[in-house]
């Protein structure tokens, strides 16, 4: 049988050309292998073979986006190959994400099967880790010795077409992608066992790894409360009675923002919940135990506090990805900095 | 939501009943309420009661924002 023909794409700076005052070069392909790609070849141990490699600087690649990626995408054609491979990429952003870029065009232009690999850090495998197997590398090219190998071992798999293991089995960064199988034990006896080694200390795996959340630095104290613009951001989906934007009940899609220009007290007759996960009896005969615009209110006419924001701000926290809160918020955040809001009281059911 | 607001520099208090989901997500001003259905109320409570209750979990978050925090931090009711 022939060899699978592969085309390898990879940066000004693994081709030797040059680091960053070469960046901007653009797209050029030689026959063959060059730089990494000998390793790569090894790594294929004779089933598959780079036939050809793309060079592209890193800036011209990003800053030149739909003509590099439409030059890119005609020398590979010219080669007609079985698969494209980009990277190691490693730590490197902009290459990163040019590898993941150029390699899910490919994938859908082309339909061949595609595999880069890079740092779980760098950009581009947050960009496209849905989209494509991205083989993890440590941060540095110190890693090439060991990333080569692995991205060999994947690539050839895909290439035959055999089964793909968890991202931890076969080494690529985890793409969401849940799928059903059977165990021998049930959920209740892998539970406890996980429980004892934990309290063991002993080593376990979780079956239902959590997302990662980083933290920010805390805002600065209010110096004059009586002078402060306090708004009012809720996950507890209050909602004018009617759900008059059709907020969802749970892994909520948007945001609502609403006047309470003169609204003194929240009742059954004007707001309600659209939240789905918990119990809205309570919420909906008063929204004030979710959201405390009465209790604001009667602060603002004492002149405890300067003013309640004139909006509220709110959605359904419950399914809702931390993706989409984030961008919500990155949003609505920018109107809240524009009218000066001081300070943001955030309440969660 | 809390950290994409505080990002910007605006200091956020989280009311929240379930607080170790807070702390993990990463608030930094965090004010326990009552439960999760009404995180600011007791519908066991006559009205008047509970709005008090309402306005002490608000006042304790006011008083959360005025005070300067280098880490997270929890300020408890009472």
């Amino acid at each position: 049988m022939s060899k699978f023909k592969v085309v390898h794409y990879i940066n000004q700076f693994f081709a030797g050309i040059g680091g960053e005052e070469k960046a901007d070069i653009r797209p050029e392909l030689r026959d063959g292998v060059v730089g990494p790609g000998m390793a790569l070849n090894a790594a294929f141990a004779g089933e598959a073979e780079v036939v050809a490699t793309i060079i592209c600087g890193d800036s011209y690649f990003n800053e030149n986006l739909e003509e590099a990626k439409a030059e890119i995408l005609e020398m590979i054609k010219k080669h007609n190959p079985d698969m494209f491979v980009a990277g190691p990429a490693f730590n490197a952003g902009r290459y990163g994400t040019a590898c993941g870029t150029i390699c899910k065009i490919v994938q859908e232009t082309l339909n061949i099967p595609v595999l880069t690999a890079m740092y779980i850090e760098n950009p581009g495998a947050d960009m496209y880790k849905k989209d494509l197997y991205i083989v993890e590398t440590a941060n540095s090219a110190a890693d090439m010795r060991k990333a080569v190998p692995a991205m060999g071992k994947m690539a050839l798999k895909l290439l035959k077409n055999e089964a793909i293991g968890t991202p931890a089995e076969d080494g690529y960064i985890e793409r969401g992608i849940r799928r059903n199988l059977f165990v021998d034990k049930i959920g209740a006896e892998r539970a406890v066992e996980m429980m004892v080694a934990k309290l063991s200390g002993n080593a376990f795996v979780t079956e239902y790894p959590m997302p990662v959340f980083d933290n920010v630095v805390p805002g600065k104290a209010i110096k004059d409360l009586s002078k402060a613009k306090i708004a009012l951001v809720t996950s507890g989906g209050v909602v004018p009675k009617g759900n008059p934007d059709r907020i969802e009940a749970s892994s909520a899609s948007k945001y609502g923002r609403y006047d309470i220009t003169g609204v003194a007290d929240l009742t059954a007759a004007t707001y309600e919940t659209a939240h789905g996960g918990y119990d809205p009896t309570y919420c909906n005969n008063d929204s004030d135990r979710v959201l405390p615009v009465d209790v604001l209110r009667d602060m603002e006419k004492e002149g405890k506090i300067g003013e309640l924001y004139k909006y509220f701000y709110t959605t359904t926290g419950n399914g809702t990805s931390v993706k989409n809160s984030k961008q919500f918020a990155d949003t609505f955040a920018q109107e809240l900095v524009a009218d000066k809001v001081d300070a943001v009281i955030l309440t969660s059911t | 939501m809390v950290k994409a607001i505080e990002a910007t520099g605006i200091p956020v208090v989280h009311i929240c009943t379930v607080v170790p989901i807070s702390l993990t997500v990463g608030a930094n001003r965090i004010v326990p309420a009552i439960a999760i259905p009404y995180p600011l109320g007791n519908p066991a409570l006559k009205e008047d009661e509970e709005k008090r209750l309402r306005r002490s979990i608000v006042e304790k978050a006011l008083e959360a924002l005025q005070t300067e925090v280098t880490e997270q931090t929890v300020f408890d009711r009472k």
